[in-house]
Parts: C-alpha cells; sequence; structure tokens
C-alpha cells in the first residue's frame, strides 16, 4: 500500500493525477437523481472510441484513389481477416453515433440544459455536432459507391449555389471541376483528422460541464441547494460522486446498448438501406445519376428542408441558406427561452405540445427527406420546415406566455 | 521586476511593431495551404475535347460522352420531337435562351443545337448537380398527360424538355448548359472545341 502510495506521490509531485481523478471523478458531484436520459453522453463517447479504433484499423487496408477505393472496401469486406466485422462495426457506428447525440439533445431540450449557466456548454455541444456532420459527410465518399459520388456532387454543389463565388468555392472544395480522385483523396484526409479535432472538442464540452456542474431532470440548481453529503460537507446536499455511482451506472448502460448495437451489427448492418444505401454498391459512375438519390437518414430532415425551399430569382441559394440556418438557429437557443423554469417537468402544456410536435416534425422531415419529391411531399416539407423554425423562433413568446408549475427546492426523487 | 527607466511606449511600439509581422508572415504562410485546394495543373490540363461518332444514333436514343468528366448527352431528336419543342414555351422558365451563359452563340435558338435533329447539352442539372435522367416517352404516368418527352432529375424533380430549357416552378434555376461543339463531318462531332465560332 505504501508502495502504492510512494509511486502516485512521486507522479503527483511532477503532475496532478490524483486532482484530476478528484476533480472529473471521485469527488465530482453530480445530481443524484439522474434517469437513462443522462446515459447518452458517455455512449456517445464509447462510439466515437470504436470510430476511431475501427477506422484507423480500417485505414490500413482502405486505398483512397478513385480506381481503387471501391476495390479495396470489398477487399476488407472478403478478404481482411475480420474485415467485415471491423467495417460494420464502423459504418454501424456512425449511425449509432447520431442517434445517441440526437438523444443527448433532445435530454438537452427537455431539461433546459442549455439555460444559463450553461450556454457555453451548449454552445460546444453544437460545434461538435456540426463536427459530427462534417466528419461524416467526408466519410460517406470513402467506399466510392453511386451514393457516395452523387451524395458529394449534391452538397458541395450546395456551396457553389453561393451568389458570386459559388462557382470557385465548388471548384477549391472538390479541387477539380467534378468530384474526382483529388476529392476522394482529400477528404480521406480530413475524415482522419476530424475525429481527432472531435475528441479534442469532446474535451473541452466535459471541462465546461463540470466547470458550471450538470443539469437534472428537475432543472434545480443542486450548488444553489443546501450543503452537505456523506462525502463532504462543502459538496452539494443532492450531489453525489461521479465515480463510482454514475461511472458504474454507465456501465450498465454500455453493456445495454451494446447488446443493441452488436444487435443491428451481426443480423442488420444495412438496416434495410438506411444505414448502408443500396446503390452504394455499385461502384460510383459519374456519368449517371441513380433513379433515386437520398442522404443517410441523419441528414435526411435537413435535407427536406433543403428541397422544400423553392429557387428565388433563378438561385437555389435560398433553399442552402434555410438549410444551414436550421442548424445554426441552435447555438441561439439558449436566448431563445424565456421560460422562467428550465425543466420540462415545470413547464406549461402548451411548451410540452410544442415540444412534442417538433419530435414529429423533425421524425417527419426525416422521413421526407428520404423519399422522392411528390407535390404532396413538397408541401409536407414546406409545412414542416415551416414548424421547425417557429418552434425556435416563436419561442421567446410562448415560453414567457405558458403557465409553469411550482419548481422545488431539491431535486425529486 | 522593476520598472524604472522602461520606455512604455516604446515597448508598446515594439510588441505591436512584432504582432504585425507575425500576423504577415502568417497570412503569407497560409496562403499556400488555401491554394494546395485548387485544381491541380493535372486537372486543369483534363479538358481536351472529344470526339463522339454520332452516325449509329437512331431516331429518340441518347448517346453519352465524357468531357471534362461530365456527362455530355447527344440526343437524336424525332421529327414529332422538333415540332412539339415550341409548342412548350409557355411552361418553361427561358424559352428564348436568354440567358447566354447557358449556349454558345450559335445554339440560341428554338433547337438550342448547331443541326435540329441532334442535341449535345451537358447531362447535369444545372440545380445541383445531379444527372437526370433521360424520358423520351410521351405522358407517363409519373410526369404528367402534358409530358412531351425531356429530362427529369431524380434528386430534386426539375424537369427539362428535349431542348435542354427548364421548366418554370422546379428547383433548377437555369437551361441545361450546352457545351461549345463542332461538326467533323456528317456523323462525328467534337465536344468542347468550335474553332472559335463561338
Amino acid at each position: 500500500m505504501s508502495m502504492m502510495k510512494n509511486v502516485v506521490g512521486w507522479f503527483d509531485d511532477r503532475y496532478p493525477l490524483t486532482k484530476v481523478w478528484n476533480e472529473h471523478l471521485a469527488e465530482y458531484y453530480a445530481p443524484k437523481n439522474f434517469n437513462t436520459w443522462y446515459l447518452m453522453g458517455s455512449l456517445a463517447l464509447l462510439v466515437l472510441v470504436i470510430q476511431i479504433l475501427t477506422g484507423v484499423w480500417l485505414a490500413m487496408s482502405y486505398k483512397p484513389d478513385a480506381e481503387l477505393a471501391f476495390g479495396s472496401v470489398e477487399y476488407i469486406m472478403r478478404d481482411v481477416e475480420w474485415g467485415w466485422l471491423i467495417r460494420y462495426l464502423h459504418s454501424t457506428g456512425s449511425s449509432a453515433f447520431f442517434v445517441l447525440i440526437y438523444l443527448h439533445m433532445f435530454r438537452g431540450l427537455m431539461y433546459g440544459s442549455y439555460r444559463k449557466p450553461r450556454e457555453l456548454l451548449w454552445i460546444i455541444g453544437v460545434i461538435i455536432y456540426l463536427a459530427m456532420m462534417a466528419t461524416a459527410f467526408f466519410g460517406y465518399l470513402l467506399p466510392w459507391g453511386q451514393m457516395s459520388f452523387w451524395g458529394a456532387q449534391v452538397i458541395v454543389n450546395l456551396f457553389s449555389a453561393v451568389p458570386v463565388i459559388g462557382p470557385d468555392l465548388g471548384v477549391w472544395v472538390r479541387g477539380d471541376y467534378v468530384i474526382s480522385d483529388a476529392t476522394l483523396n482529400r477528404f480521406f484526409a480530413l475524415h482522419f483528422l476530424l475525429p481527432f479535432v472531435l475528441a479534442a472538442l469532446v474535451f473541452i464540452h466535459i471541462i465546461a460541464l463540470h466547470k458550471v456542474g450538470s443539469n437534472n431532470p428537475d432543472g434545480v440548481e443542486i450548488k444553489k441547494g443546501p450543503k452537505g453529503n456523506r462525502w463532504s460537507d462543502s459538496a452539494p446536499a443532492d450531489g453525489i460522486p461521479f465515480h463510482p455511482y454514475y461511472s458504474v451506472k454507465d456501465i450498465a448502460g454500455v453493456a445495454g446498448f451494446l447488446f443493441l448495437f452488436a444487435a443491428v451489427v451481426f443480423f442488420a448492418p444495412e438496416m434495410g438501406g438506411y444505414f448502408i444505401e443500396h446503390p452504394n454498391f455499385e461502384p460510383a459512375n459519374p456519368l449517371k445519376t441513380p433513379e433515386h438519390i437520398a442522404p443517410v437518414w441523419y441528414f435526411t430532415p435537413f435535407y427536406a428542408i433543403l428541397r422544400a425551399v423553392p429557387s428565388v430569382a433563378g438561385s437555389a441559394f435560398p433553399g442552402v441558406v434555410a438549410m444551414f440556418a436550421s442548424i445554426l438557429v441552435l447555438f441561439f437557443l439558449p436566448w431563445l427561452d424565456r421560460s422562467p423554469v428550465k425543466s420540462i417537468r415545470y413547464k406549461g402544456s402548451l411548451t410540452k405540445i410544442l415540444l412534442w410536435l417538433f419530435v414529429i416534425d423533425f421524425i417527419v422531415l426525416g422521413y421526407l427527406g428520404t423519399q422522392p419529391t411528390t407535390d404532396l411531399y413538397t408541401l409536407m416539407a414546406q409545412i414542416g420546415t415551416i414548424y421547425y423554425f417557429a418552434f425556435f423562433l416563436l419561442m421567446p413568446i410562448y415560453s414567457k406566455m405558458d403557465k409553469t408549475k411550482p419548481v422545488p427546492e431539491r431535486v425529486t426523487e | 521586476m522593476s520598472a524604472d527607466g522602461v520606455d512604455l511606449k516604446k515597448r508598446r511600439s515594439l510588441t505591436l511593431a512584432t504582432s504585425a509581422v507575425g500576423a504577415v508572415g502568417t497570412g503569407f504562410v497560409i496562403y499556400p495551404f488555401l491554394a494546395a485546394w485548387g485544381p491541380s495543373e493535372k486537372a486543369k490540363a483534363a479538358g481536351a475535347p472529344v470526339e463522339a461518332d454520332i452516325g449509329k444514333l437512331e431516331p429518340g436514343q441518347l448517346m453519352r460522352v465524357k468531357w471534362r468528366g461530365k456527362p455530355v448527352w447527344v440526343v437524336h431528336r424525332t421529327e414529332q420531337n422538333l415540332q412539339d419543342l415550341p409548342t412548350l414555351d409557355g411552361v418553361l422558365l427561358d424559352p428564348a435562351s436568354d440567358d447566354t451563359g447557358q449556349q454558345p452563340e450559335y445554339c440560341k435558338n428554338t433547337n438550342r443545337s448547331i443541326k435540329g435533329k441532334y442535341l449535345v447539352a451537358v447531362g447535369i442539372c444545372t440545380h445541383l448537380g445531379c444527372s437526370p435522367t433521360y424520358r423520351p416517352e410521351v405522358a407517363p404516368e409519373d410526369l404528367g398527360p402534358e409530358w412531351k418527352g425531356g429530362f427529369f432529375c431524380p434528386c430534386h424533380g426539375s424537369r427539362f424538355d428535349l431542348a435542354g430549357r427548364v421548366y418554370s416552378s422546379v428547383p433548377a434555376p437555369k437551361n441545361l448548359e450546352i457545351p461549345p461543339y463542332q461538326y467533323l463531318s456528317e456523323t462525328k462531332i467534337l465536344v468542347g472545341a468550335d474553332g472559335g465560332a463561338a
């Protein structure tokens, strides 16, 4: 024991080992009333680790060359020992990552986790979400299938729709006048780089979280409540140490998650064409667009918004603006919500209804984004787009107007 | 540390000058990194014209030629197609091809071509760059009874007629691009060069 102490002591004199352990784990007091929604963050971190690990392994056999890329993916699937597993872990991982992040964001939306003093925490989160989307987009080109090629073609052309500088910007992003070998090669480099940027952003996200402390389903600030618990007289009475209480709870969450994750990896890695789209089993052909193209499911709500906006004065730019605005509006959420309470538990029925309608709206937009356009679907997407923006932009009015319930002094069990 | 005898004004201006030089240097260093993303000399040189033999193209048929990495269509239009074109003017956005950027001067006509029979067009939708599908059939179920043949973009539903002219109220803002081209003989065309005819 004293030997161990000596070793730790040697490090502590040279590196804040025990200090960091205590500040972020053993003596980080999190509210005691966390529920299942509070597993998503740590699970997302697990998936990031899975993605980096499997991604690096894939990169050992993958060739970022327009002539070789498609074949090298098939080589991984057929000839590399366990290559199929590593690739399916990676492809399923990307969808799982978005599932978890959407649930994580919804949790924040429900419990007001973006409200003061957590505005910056939320903003860092939105930046992480943007970085994730960029990473996923770059990665999707790499198999060099039909959907990879034409998906990238459409998204890069979004930049070309910017007035004046657009066409040059598109060429600059592609490194060529069309999606080509140059584009594939650079997307590979960026897809390799960005996950490490993501990891750094996650680190910053956690540092910000530990500065302000975790929110909870009641939206009660435990730091403002009474002090003193079993472990410390100065710690919040409603807090429990993250380790071992939540670290162990998270392990239980990991077990449950991996159960579902493995089921998809082994039994439905393509998920009926939603996780791996069918046209992507055909090599990229620059002369022929597939009959129907759609992005992967996690981009489709925004894709539906893009298609819902008609072009104005011969420019597709308004649709592009609407699509980016639908994500950027999230940055302003902390200042759009004027409700006197944080958590949905103490908000009125108006906010509850509008929030659930928003969930339905997001899912409907997501579905419409996967479908070919028809007059009816375009109309539905337009209504959905209007609701999407109204939910955020009218929030200062309805959140103030809505009746609230009294918030308890302490967290509830 | 003592601040005696320190010329703060001089120190501040030196700090400022150092920062300014650093910023200029950073600017110079950034440029090569940004410029490296542009098309390489090799990519720029790949725009050579291509020949296409259109002699075997039957009426109603479409062939694809790859030019600058893009699909270029050659369509052999029927007499009926050519008669149908002017009747569509009312539902088109730019029926007279007034947008001069979308075709060479010698193709600014009803058929948007040098010879009425053959349409030569870049098969890339002017909306977001998908390649529309060739739909020559008249009044198919999904495109409606008014459809006289043309191109339908599967990505966002844009429609073009058999001269590559865009319908109004679809996402695509412009007519399909007509590349520069010329006839080398009755049955051979050169896409990408027009001998300076434009």
